[in-house]
């Protein structure tokens, strides 16, 4: 019998009917018990509507119990669940719904208009309810000739594409479940942990809090979106609530060892911090251990197209003199990682085994190019990122490819400008961009300083001078007050482009 | 006629602060501060500082020179002054 995310609920429901499965934002919670018998309302209620295997169905909605209700309920009708942010642009939300051809839409109330005045009327159909899980219904929505997807299909999640629209990462069970395993494996979680839920549910490190919490019967407790962009209000949270596992992209977590007044609150419960999307500047994560000491921390790194497939345990101690990002580390046991060897003993990372997706929703040329094939005739994903091995054979991070420029001849990684830089006493947040205009490349560094402090230019290209060699030197230094991010929390260097441009 | 030390430094330092510098605290350009390999004088800034020489103290400097003697304030100052001195 093939393997589902939702039969992990069925399990934990099993084992531990009265634990608390999930704490909403406002504190009020919800047992495995009594959360099993909502999602089996909302799964008969779309099977009743003639929703099943082969559908997808969006949620357009923020977080909620509900909201995650919803999305088991979909699973356990037969079908996928397309999760879009609820702050996004109506106009990307409803591309999303429309290129995967959802069949319905489990919306928020108070979105509902929203969502609906997206489509023509004639494809706008009922809007159903089920008496006890107030705050969303579903909205249903008609296409013609509607595509059917693979049965094992339980998400599709859409990234953004570096041009034009999004695309949809096709993640089946046996993908999410093989991840899943690999961190019961590795974190050992236990039914007494309480999960963070920090990220959105478009973003895929949302995969591990809900589905690694249900299945060890933990308890998951989500942070809304408001909170969770916070630095002080989070930082109380996190101890209010007692976290026992926390993950998230580290710029939060930077933030919060900056702004979150994070030494007023009480932390014993906190087990493991688990990170990734990218790099953890050393100087917070320094700072962050000083706070958070008695947890294991782990440094995870995956693609939306492969979720996690390598990681690296921090050490307990950080040397004093240490600058430089930590590795990506070695390949989680559930994959397989190589190095497409290039120039420089550097190369692209790439990956093949469980958790790898089936590709890109209805692109199957773009799907096929995102391989690379082996002289066995084996299929690796290539995450567009550059690695180098060390000494300890733990892959090290250089950047993305695209973000590589040549200047005079010489390789240039974005990314190595915005390490060094980091490097700063008085640089909070630095990213880096290059333009090219008339074979003339531009780059320019977009700085935030603690208390909107002008660096002296003399002394900031001096310091680069001293880090960096002479061709990497950026050739402007543009202040902003802080860097803007996307809805997923990383840097946004397509807004920083246009600020460019 | 041959330039004295401190005028020339004077000289140049207003010439670079003014060019590339602007806005910049003259405080931090030091007699020591690395032009060239400190970042602040690209290719392009040389040139501009080489025709500014030209152009005011009538020194010409060779290719090696340009490499080698733009270096900081001091360098820039004492190269002046022996070019001057042989004219």
């Amino acid at each position: 019998m093939t393997r589902r995310l939702e039969n992990l609920l069925g399990d934990a429901h099993q084992l531990y009917p009265d634990r608390v499965a999930i704490e909403g934002p406002d504190e009020q919670s919800v047992s495995y018990g009594k959360f099993a018998g909502a999602v089996a309302k909302i799964a008969a209620l779309l099977q009743a509507q003639g929703i099943g295997n082969g559908d997808r169905v969006g949620i357009y909605a923020h977080k909620s119990i509900n909201t995650v209700a919803a999305m088991f309920g979909i699973m356990t009708a037969g079908a996928a669940y397309v999760p879009v942010d609820p702050d996004a642009p109506i106009r990307r939300n409803a591309y999303i719904f429309s290129d995967c051809q959802v069949k319905a839409v489990w919306a928020e109330d108070r979105l509902l208009s929203r969502l609906q005045g997206a489509f023509p009327a004639e494809q706008v159909g009922r809007v159903l309810r089920i008496d006890d899980v107030s705050g969303i219904c579903l909205q249903e929505i008609q296409f013609p000739d509607t595509v059917r997807s693979d049965d094992h299909l339980a998400y599709i999640l859409y990234t953004s594409g570096s041009t034009g629209q999004p695309k949809g990462v096709m993640i089946s069970h046996e993908n999410a479940l093989s991840f899943v395993d690999w961190c019961s494996d590795t974190f050992q979680p236990m039914p007494e942990d309480r999960f963070s839920s920090h990220a959105p549910f478009h973003f895929d490190l949302s995969i591990l809090d809900l589905y690694v919490s249900f299945k060890h019967g933990a308890t998951l407790v989500l942070i809304d979106e408001v909170t969770a962009k916070q630095p002080a209000p989070l930082a109380a949270f996190i101890a209010d609530r007692r976290i026992t596992v926390w993950y998230s992209a580290p710029s939060i977590l930077s933030m919060m060892t900056q702004f979150g007044c994070m030494e007023t609150h009480n932390y014993d419960a906190l087990r493991l911090v688990l990170f990734a999307g990218e790099v953890f500047p050393v100087k917070y994560l320094r700072s962050l251990k000083q706070i958070w000491q008695q947890a294991r921390y782990f440094n995870l790194y995956g693609p939306t197209e492969t979720n996690v497939c390598t990681y690296h345990e921090i050490p307990a101690d950080i040397p004093f003199e240490r600058n430089e990002p930590y590795p990506i580390g070695k390949s989680c046991s559930h994959v397989d990682c190589q190095m497409l060897t290039g120039e420089d003993g550097s190369g692209e990372l790439v990956v093949r085994g469980a958790s790898v997706m089936n590709g890109y929703w209805r692109l199957p040329e773009r799907s096929a190019k995102s391989y690379h094939i082996d002289d066995k005739g084996a299929a690796w994903y290539k995450t567009g990122d550059l690695v180098q091995i060390d000494t300890a054979g733990d892959f090290i991070f250089l950047g993305r490819l695209d973000r590589m420029v040549k200047r005079r001849g010489y390789r240039i990684e974005l990314g190595e400008i915005e390490a060094a830089l980091y490097r700063h006493p008085a640089i909070l947040e630095v990213a880096v961009v290059a333009e090219s205009v008339d074979e003339e490349l531009t780059i320019t560094a977009f700085i935030s300083t603690a208390a909107e402090e002008k660096l002296s230019l003399i002394k900031l290209k001096q310091f680069c001078a001293d880090h960096l060699p002479l061709y990497m030197m950026p050739d402007r230094f543009n202040y902003l007050d802080g860097l803007p991010k996307t809805s997923t929390g990383k840097v946004d260097y397509q807004q920083l482009s246009l600020q460019e441009a | 006629m041959a330039t004295n030390t401190q005028t020339i430094k004077d000289t140049v330092k207003n010439y670079l602060m003014t060019e590339f510098l602007p806005g910049e605290d003259p405080n931090d350009l030091t007699d020591t501060t690395p032009l060239v390999t400190g970042g602040i004088l690209d290719s392009i800034s040389t040139f501009k500082l080489v025709g500014f020489l030209h152009s005011k103290f009538d020194v010409k400097l060779n290719a090696n020179e340009i490499a080698n003697h733009l270096n900081t304030l001091n360098d820039i100052t004492d190269i002046v002054q022996a070019k001057q001195g042989v004219a």
